[in-house]
């Protein structure tokens, strides 16, 4: 108990500022500058309490200031749970115990509060440099744990210690990691600020959203096809159904599950696939036509668009079955019909004319509509472009009759309100559209700049049918990717460019990186466990079999290390060893010796007791004090011993 | 009621923990089975946190906080590891111990010997509540761990139960043993603060014992010896002459007084540990004075001498003197 109340030394006062900062440093972007700045005033002044050896703030200050601390932190936030506030109250209490480093028992509480600050980083990412980072820290905050207890060898002592404890730590972490029984969180509700925004499709859709997004090359997904991959053209992942329009912009309509299997029989061959979703903060799992199975903890709109029970706001993944030749929709329900019919009363008289033409030529012949529809979309020659001018108020008819300059979600507008206004069912669907296969891992990278809007019409004894009206006129968008399709020199992401190969390259393997990084350790849940367990043979891994596994190889490195850290290295002196050959022949005849004797007088009481042998052993004792106690004896007098004490029979 | 229970209990834990008969033959080894091992204060704080970090990894589906727990848990095992393996097979024998006057503090060196190549750190040695001693020991060497405890009576003191522990290397953990080494302290009584005056004058010296190894009068210089005592050595002399020889001055014997201390030249009235104590001050008294000095206490008769090894008799005399435990 004496040492929970020992002083913290000066020393340790420095490693635990030292550690303080490594655990504070990679957290400042996550919370408030003032914040931040108070913080880094309490480390300055640790550093001068230490330097200059003050006295520490008395204990009614610290009080107050942990007080004001927490208030603030509340009406910054207006909570104290959550993972920001829960962050910011953490380091208000790390900052302000820097303050109060009076006895070992507050060196330890800094340590253990550094420890969650670690956590706390990865609550907000968990990227390989954050983890890098995070292990920069671990090192730091072990070495000051191990100065807290014993301050005066160097740091490089210190880290070397800790370097060599954390090594050895390291086998029982993979175990732990690979085999304790895992639980699939939450276990209680998470705070609703667990996911700040983060881009990617929206549930409406107006001119420029999603030219807004092809601006950015962060992942959407990963793609792994357990066959063969379909081609560039097919791959339409589904996003948000918008069957809604108020004239300007288009809206999801349906939120939630309306199927709890598809609706459909799913027709053909099939192309299974597993899916890595980055967390998007949205509802919808993204498919390729038409999902033949749903993953767990999800259901399907009535527009067939799976979706989870859940946001998504952590990186989900899921395996899926796709048979693109279901038909789906057949027996459409006459809401829903009537609902892909909606068009505001007023508004873009230009094609409301023309489609009325349309009907009156075609009837209800939907087909033949279609085909009309195509053709003015090829004679009108848009230009797909990432810069379409701005639109007013009548964003259909201004496109296809005076600019003629739109990005994907003009086109499928467009097309959607020519159908509605000839009276075929229509709809315009969010989603991607391609990938690219990243060489390295073979994976499918879908970015947010392959974001896509395209549309469904509604055919009877067909279902809904997929037309992608920017294919007519930019068919290179979808064959290949957006930077083929767009006119040169438009601003474009660097990696949607197809110049720059080698840079690109680059790119790939280090986005195999991050992948790999993401589908084994970020993403080693549950799941993934029973796969790895099952592909090492174990039938059915439940926890008891895993803690008994977990158990057992625990068991056995601990032995290993606990052999290899009690293995004595004791070097016996050659000449001490012989010397104890010679005492034991003569403790035979009753003559001991006793360990605080000297050679010499042992000598001398022997010979007295055993006078016969008293030259033999006088001889021995000489030899062995010389050995022992002149630094310049030589190997021969050793082995001369050796004879000598070998030949010697009391 | 409470704390008596605790009491008995830990000594019973000791009893069977220690189980050899103490006190135990040196050299002690402190093998695995002799060595305890539970968490410290600071341990479970420690495993408390980890537990709060695994609940928020799993809460929050935190691979990464997954992977920083597990690697704590082995932080923690290995320590224990290596906070056994701070004191496992130390080896500890009995080293000096001086004696000393009764009310002073009684110093035990223990010897601390390490035979593996890697220093052992922060070991700390208690006896009962007193403050521990905190000590390495170096890479095949011996230390030394002077444990002091107070002599309360003359006679035979002898080491109790030493308590051997270490947290070393992160505090997390505290490794424990306990040894009683085979040693004991003399204890001298206590010279008594009002004694009567020295008793001399009684015998004359019958001639010069040995010449020149008197202690009265100056006679002449010669070099020193070893086993001079350091007060005859001519230290001005040496101090004048830096790189000379030590002198020691001798003196004449011929006129070194001689005195009797006996136990019946006390008044009866004192009791046997009042007499010792007068006794004992009458010999250091004498000590101090130069005087050749003999004893009779009965049972026992010392004769006439002086010099720092018949002090050490006359003491080590007084302080067996009719002591139950020789």
């Amino acid at each position: 108990m004496a040492r929970i109340n020992r002083p913290v030394s000066r020393r340790q006062s420095w490693w635990l500022l030292a550690t303080a900062l490594a655990a504070f440093l990679p957290l400042t972007p996550q919370i408030p500058l003032c914040l931040a700045l108070a913080a880094g005033t309490c480390f300055a002044l640790r550093a001068a309490l230490t330097w200059k050896q003050w006295r520490l703030p008395p204990r009614w200050l610290l009080v107050l200031l942990v007080a004001a601390g927490t208030s603030a932190v509340f009406f910054e936030y207006r909570s104290l749970v959550g993972r920001t506030p829960g962050v910011a109250l953490l380091v208000v209490f790390l900052a302000l115990k820097l303050l109060e480093l009076r006895a070992a028992r507050d060196a330890i509480s800094t340590v253990l509060l550094c420890y969650f600050l670690v956590l706390a980083q990865f609550m907000f990412t968990q990227t390989i440099p954050t983890a890098l980072l995070a292990c920069g820290t671990i090192i730091i905050t072990t070495a000051t744990l191990l100065a807290a207890s014993d301050d005066r060898p160097t740091p490089i002592i210190q880290l070397r210690r800790t370097l060599l404890m954390l090594a050895q730590a390291l086998p029982f972490m993979l175990l732990l990691f690979l085999l304790f029984p895992r639980v699939q969180g939450p276990l209680w509700g998470l705070p609703q600020d667990r996911t700040s925004a983060v881009s990617g499709l929206s549930d409406t859709m107006s001119p420029g959203s999603i030219a807004q997004l092809s601006q950015s090359d962060a992942v959407a997904f990963r793609v792994q096809f357990k066959g063969e991959v379909p081609a560039q053209s097919q791959l339409y992942w589904r996003g948000p159904v918008m069957p809604a329009f108020d004239g300007r912009s288009w809206r999801v309509t349906q939120t939630l599950g309306a199927y709890p299997v598809p609706p459909y029989v799913p027709r053909g061959s099939s192309v299974d696939y597993e899916v890595t979703l980055e967390p998007h903060g949205k509802f919808w799992l993204f498919a390729l036509e038409m999902p033949g199975t749903l993953p767990p903890d999800s259901a399907m709109t009535s527009d067939y668009q799976p979706i989870a029970r859940q946001a998504v706001r952590t990186r989900l993944r899921y395996t899926q079955q796709a048979s693109p030749d279901t038909l789906a929709g057949i027996n459409e329900s006459a809401a829903n019909l009537r609902a892909a019919l909606e068009l505001p009363k007023e508004g873009n008289p230009q094609i409301r004319a023309i489609a009325a033409e349309w009907r009156q030529r075609h009837g209800t012949d939907a087909t033949a509509i279609l085909a009309a529809a195509e053709d003015l979309f090829v004679r009108q020659l848009l230009i797909y472009t990432l810069n379409p001018p701005l639109l007013g108020r009548d964003v259909v008819d201004e496109f296809l009759f005076d600019t003629r300059r739109g990005f994907c979600e003009h086109f499928s507008a467009a097309f959607v309100f020519a159908l509605r206004a000839a009276g075929v069912p229509a709809r315009v669907v969010a989603g991607y559209q391609g990938g690219e296969i990243n060489p390295v891992d073979g994976y499918l990278v879908v970015r947010q700049y392959d974001a896509h809007a395209w549309t469904e019409v509604w055919i009877a004894e067909r279902g809904w049918v997929r037309i992608d009206p920017t294919a007519i006129s930019a068919p290179r968008r979808i064959n290949n990717n957006v930077a083929a399709a767009v006119p040169a020199g438009e601003p474009l992401p660097f990696l949607a460019r197809s110049d720059l190969a080698w840079l690109k390259e680059l790119r790939n393997r280090m986005d195999a990186v991050t992948n790999g990084w993401n589908q084994w350790v970020l993403g080693y849940n549950p799941q993934r466990q029973k796969d790895l367990l099952q592909s090492l043979g174990l039938d059915a891994p439940d926890w008891r079999s895993m803690t008994a596994i977990l158990t057992a190889l625990c068991g056995a490195v601990l032995l290993g290390l606990t052999a290899w850290v009690l293995h004595q290295r004791v070097r016996v002196d050659p000449a001490l060893a012989a010397w104890q050959r010679f005492t034991r022949k003569l403790a035979k005849r009753g003559i001991t010796w006793q360990a605080w004797e000297g050679p010499q007088d042992f000598a001398r009481r022997a010979s007295h007791a055993a006078p016969q042998h008293a030259r033999a052993i006088h001889e021995i004792a000489d030899l062995y004090a010389q050995l022992r106690y002149n630094p310049n004896t030589d190997r021969a007098s050793l082995s001369q011993l050796n004879t000598k004490i070998t030949a010697f029979r009391p | 009621m409470i704390q008596s229970l605790r009491n008995n209990l830990r000594e019973k834990f000791i009893h069977w923990a220690l189980r050899v008969r103490s006190p135990e033959p040196a050299p002690i080894i402190l093998v695995q089975r002799r060595i305890y091992v539970l968490p410290s204060r600071a341990g479970l704080a420690f495993a408390a946190a980890l537990v709060v970090i695994l609940l928020g990894a799993m809460n929050y589906n935190l691979s990464l906080g997954h992977a920083l727990v597990f690697l704590l848990v082995g932080l923690g095992v290995v320590n224990i590891l290596h906070t056994f393996r701070n004191l496992a097979l130390l080896s500890i024998r009995p080293g000096r111990c001086e004696p000393v006057f009764a009310n002073g503090l009684a110093r035990f060196d223990v010897l601390l010997e390490n035979t593996r190549t890697e220093p052992r750190i922060s070991l700390r040695l208690q006896i009962g509540d007193a403050a521990p001693v905190e000590l390495d020991v170096g890479s095949s060497t011996v230390a030394v761990a002077p444990l002091t405890v107070p002599a309360l009576q003359r006679g035979w003191l002898p080491l109790p139960r030493v308590t051997l522990e270490t947290t070393w290397p992160l505090g997390l953990i505290r490794a424990w043993a306990y040894a009683v080494p085979d040693m004991r302290c003399l204890i001298y009584p206590a010279p008594a603060t009002h004694a009567p005056p020295l008793p001399w004058g009684g015998d004359r010296a019958r001639g010069p014992s040995r010449e020149g190894r008197g202690t009265d009068d100056f006679s002449g210089l010669r070099t020193y010896q070893v086993s001079d005592a350091p007060r005859h050595v001519a230290w001005k002399a040496a101090a004048r002459q830096q790189d000379g020889p030590l002198l020691t001055k001798l003196f004449s014997g011929a006129s070194a007084e001689q005195c009797w201390l006996e136990w019946d030249a006390l008044p009866i009235a004192l009791d046997t540990e009042q007499r010792l104590a007068i006794l004992a001050r009458w010999m250091l008294d004498a000590d101090k004075m130069g005087l050749a000095w003999g004893l009779r206490i009965p049972g026992h008769r010392l004769p006439p001498d002086n010099g720092e090894a018949h002090l050490a008799t006359g003491l080590r005399t007084l302080a067996l003197y009719r002591h139950g435990a020789n």
